[in-house]
């Protein structure tokens, strides 16, 4: 057989290292700022895109689809290429895949702080990033798609059918839950409402988590952690296993973000079914990569690569462990919307996907440099200050999440709660927010030992040059099995064929929990009195989504008896059915808010957005003095009203065209409201002298922006005064 | 009052098929993986495993 030499693209794989580092710093310093607004909470005072209900939306992407997505996909390109023995298909189409997706991380950098977002977590990006993010994804796998096709190796290992399994189901995936009608270049409202949106969301949400940061990385582990090891999988058959269920099952689990929410019972108790039953692949993978390194334990002591790879593999482990422990609707009761998940997640980001990606680069830049990594010491010093970091983070975010949960649940023998004022359970922690501020510092210190590490590594070694190598190419066989071989030998030399499986195995489970669920719209007991929007209110919501308020407070009264005691009448499915996108949040830093309509008075509300500290001694949220002096742009309002119209929300024509007259009229009574405080009257009357005297621009109070955020919050949770079931009528829609 | 949580599915026509469908297609599915995984030759695993290993050798270039 004839030999065919070809090279190696290790130009790309370099380029996307390069992204990998940079993006890492930026994902964690805007990390570490966030961290510090726990602390400081006006650290950025008055600057609208420097807010945290901005950056944090920044933060989760930046780390997540910058940092490591820049890591799969370097990984993915050296790996695929060595084990398919062939150049990636098109050097263009890599290229693409770079450049295209830096340019959509640099979108996402300017747009996010601006506050073009859909509030959807890790899908904030609006639609037209949306397309992209699209398109460049179809791209990474036609150009993995087309190297498959022209390999040289006839089977394909199993690092390979992970690759496979995140390509399409990330695809799937992003599409169905980016569906979005726009209004304008940066403002859409979601296809689906309410307790729709919020299972599409988190059907997303959750396999975003195993399809982005767990089956990418699942397969550079099963492929570097051997190479780093120098020795094969431990159990290749355990692989196989491994890969089948953790995609099948993977998909199902979603509903486990909305236990004793809104949404129907049936979907939560399939979430946790399937949750718990994620263990078993997802420990077996874990087992699968520690014991590979069994024998070579001696290795682990000296070499920097395994060390980041072990600590890795066990925060895989531990976090696989806690997520089904989480999904058990007992345990979740007092994890959710606690700073439990910020410890969960971060055992995830921190170790799992952080010193994977740490060891791949330790790995990478002394081979791809033909050089020596420049200090070993270093490397050790970043393994230990990084470990350090993820203890001092998750840790205290533990114990936290259990403070500030059983602080919310505590009763007095009289049957009032023990700490009726939130700021009592906020201030209890704020050690615990000190203690990860100062974690977060040393894991950031070991990222930047990192980049003095890999500079000076770069500095002594030659330029990256394509690796070239020979091997035999594939010679036809029979499309169908030949008679030697076996069906397991005929199948895994058909990568579509694979790709086709896998995606029926993640569409099964998608369309068992997304078809009922797109029934259960028409079946969600409608509540008579639950009404639309006004164009104001709606105006006021898409200010609340700008500003990322969800980041931090709840919608979502849970059926607990501490809840309604704090909150009020728990929250139902049914009066979500306007709310597109669904804002039930998935974190308390503050108080939930659905019900906060007519709690206070538009007064209140204007000195809380003022000066929170204020109104609420021992507040940790931040002032949003823009909100009161910037005037409010509600010229879209007729066409926001339209496209929600479209989308099925009962506005009528005249609703649509009077949208300006009725904003006016319900701006006004809250300017009026606001004018029965003297001290308030006094100050604004004395503005706008002033403004007048010095022939400045004034905007009346009637046309700024908190107005509209008042008549939001005014609204929200008022819509039911229901007290028995009579009330409420089922739509049988036949 | 549980009405306005419980029993959203009950409504949908026929939906006492989904859970049995479900179970029907995880049974085969693990049925037939854990049939495939334990029938497939040692010498087959043992080749697709040192992939990663076995890979071939970079030739110097004259630069």
């Amino acid at each position: 057989m004839q030999l065919e030499q070809f090279h190696y693209d290790n130009k790309i794989v370099k380029k996307f290292l390069y992204a990998t580092i940079l993006w890492g710093v930026v994902g964690m310093l805007v990390g570490l700022l966030l961290a510090f607004m726990f602390l400081f909470p006006n650290l950025t005072d008055g600057i609208s895109w420097l807010s945290f209900g901005r950056l944090r939306p920044l933060h989760t992407n930046a780390v997540i689809f910058a940092f490591v997505g820049n890591a799969i996909f370097a990984g993915v390109y050296y790996s695929t290429q060595r084990l398919l023995k062939a150049r990636m298909w098109s050097d263009l189409l890599s290229n693409i895949n770079f450049w295209g997706w830096q340019l959509i991380i640099v979108a996402a950098a300017i747009t996010l702080p601006l506050g073009f977002t859909s509030s959807k977590e890790y899908a904030e990006l609006e639609w037209p990033i949306d397309i992209a993010i699209a398109l460049i994804w179809v791209a990474f796998g036609l150009n993995l798609i087309g190297t498959m096709v022209k390999r040289r190796q006839r089977h394909l290992y199993v690092a390979i059918w992970f690759y496979i399994a995140t390509f399409v189901t990330v695809a799937v995936l992003h599409i169905f839950n980016s569906m979005a009608l726009p209004v304008t270049a940066f403002k859409s409202y979601s296809a689906y409402a309410g307790v729709q949106d919020a299972l599409v969301q988190w059907w997303y949400g959750h396999n975003a988590v195993a399809f982005f940061l767990t089956t990418p990385f699942l397969g550079l582990m099963y492929y570097f952690v051997p190479k780093a090891a120098n020795r094969p999988v431990y159990s290749y058959r355990l692989s196989i296993i491994h890969f089948w269920s953790l995609i099948f099952i993977y998909i199902w689990a979603g509903p486990h973000h909305l236990l004793y929410s809104a949404l129907p019972d049936w979907a939560q108790n399939l979430g946790v079914a399937f949750s718990v039953m994620l263990i078993a692949p997802s420990w077996g993978g874990m087992i699968n990569g520690l014991l590979t390194l069994r024998g070579a334990w001696d290795k682990v002591r000296t070499d920097p690569v395994l060390k980041f790879m072990v600590v890795a593999i066990t925060g895989y482990g531990m976090a696989t462990f806690e997520g089904p422990m989480l999904s058990l609707k007992n345990v979740n009761a007092i994890a959710h919307f606690s700073d439990w998940i910020i410890a969960h997640v971060h055992v995830g980001a921190l170790a799992w996907n952080g010193f994977m990606t740490f060891g791949i680069i330790y790995y990478l830049v002394p081979i791809l440099f033909k050089t020596k990594l420049a200090s070993t010491k270093l490397a050790n010093f970043h393994f230990w200050i990084g470990t350090l970091g993820i203890i001092l983070y998750a840790l205290p975010m533990y114990v936290a999440g259990f403070v500030q949960a059983f602080m919310w649940k505590q009763f007095n023998p009289d049957g009032t709660l023990a700490y009726g004022n939130f700021l009592e359970t906020v201030n209890e922690i704020m050690p615990m927010y000190w203690m990860r501020a100062i974690g977060g510092v040393f894991y950031l210190t070991g990222m930047l030992v990192l980049v003095y590490n890999v500079i000076i590594t770069i500095r002594q070694g030659s330029t990256v040059t394509d690796d070239l190598v020979e091997a035999a190419p594939l010679t036809r066989v029979s499309k169908s099995r030949t008679a030697s071989e076996g069906w397991h030998t005929w199948l895994e030399r058909k990568p579509l064929k694979l790709t086709l499986y896998s995606t029926v195995a993640i569409l099964i489970g998608g369309l068992v929990q997304i078809v009922p669920s797109l029934m259960v719209d028409d079946y969600i007991p409608v509540i008579s009195s639950v009404k639309p929007y006004t164009p104001l209110e709606l105006e006021g919501r898409d200010i609340y989504i700008r500003e990322g308020c969800v980041g931090c407070h709840s919608q979502m009264i849970r059926p607990f008896r501490s809840e309604v005691e704090r909150y009020g009448e728990y929250s139902k499915a049914g009066e979500y059915v306007y709310d597109r996108p669904f804002l039930f949040g998935s974190k308390r830093t503050g108080p939930d808010l659905m019900r906060v309509g007519g709690k206070y008075n538009d007064n209140w509300h204007l000195n809380h957005f003022y000066d929170p500290q204020t109104t609420s001694s021992g507040s940790i949220m931040p002032s949003y003095k823009w909100l009161i002096a910037n005037k409010h742009d509600r010229s879209n309002a007729g066409d926001k009203l339209e496209v929600m119209a479209t989308l099925g929300v009962p506005y009528s024509p005249a609703d649509i065209e009077n949208a300006q007259e009725n904003m006016a009229v319900q701006a006004l009574k809250i300017e009026k409201s606001l004018m029965n405080d003297p001290d308030f009257a006094k100050t604004y009357a004395a503005d706008k002298k002033f403004a007048e005297q010095n022939g400045e621009e004034f905007v009346e109070m009637r046309d700024r922006e908190v107005v509209s955020i008042i008549a939001y919050l005014q609204r929200l949770g008022t819509d039911i005064k229901v007290k028995n079931g009579d009330d409420l009528t089922i739509n049988q829609n036949d | 009052m549980l009405k306005f949580i419980k029993g959203n599915l009950e409504a949908i026509d026929g939906v006492s098929i989904y859970p049995i469908i479900s179970l029907l297609i995880f049974f085969t599915f693990f049925l037939v993986l854990f049939l495939y995984v334990f029938t497939a030759k040692k010498d087959h695993i043992k080749s697709l495993s040192e992939m990663p290993i076995n890979e071939p050798t970079k030739i110097q270039e004259n630069e």
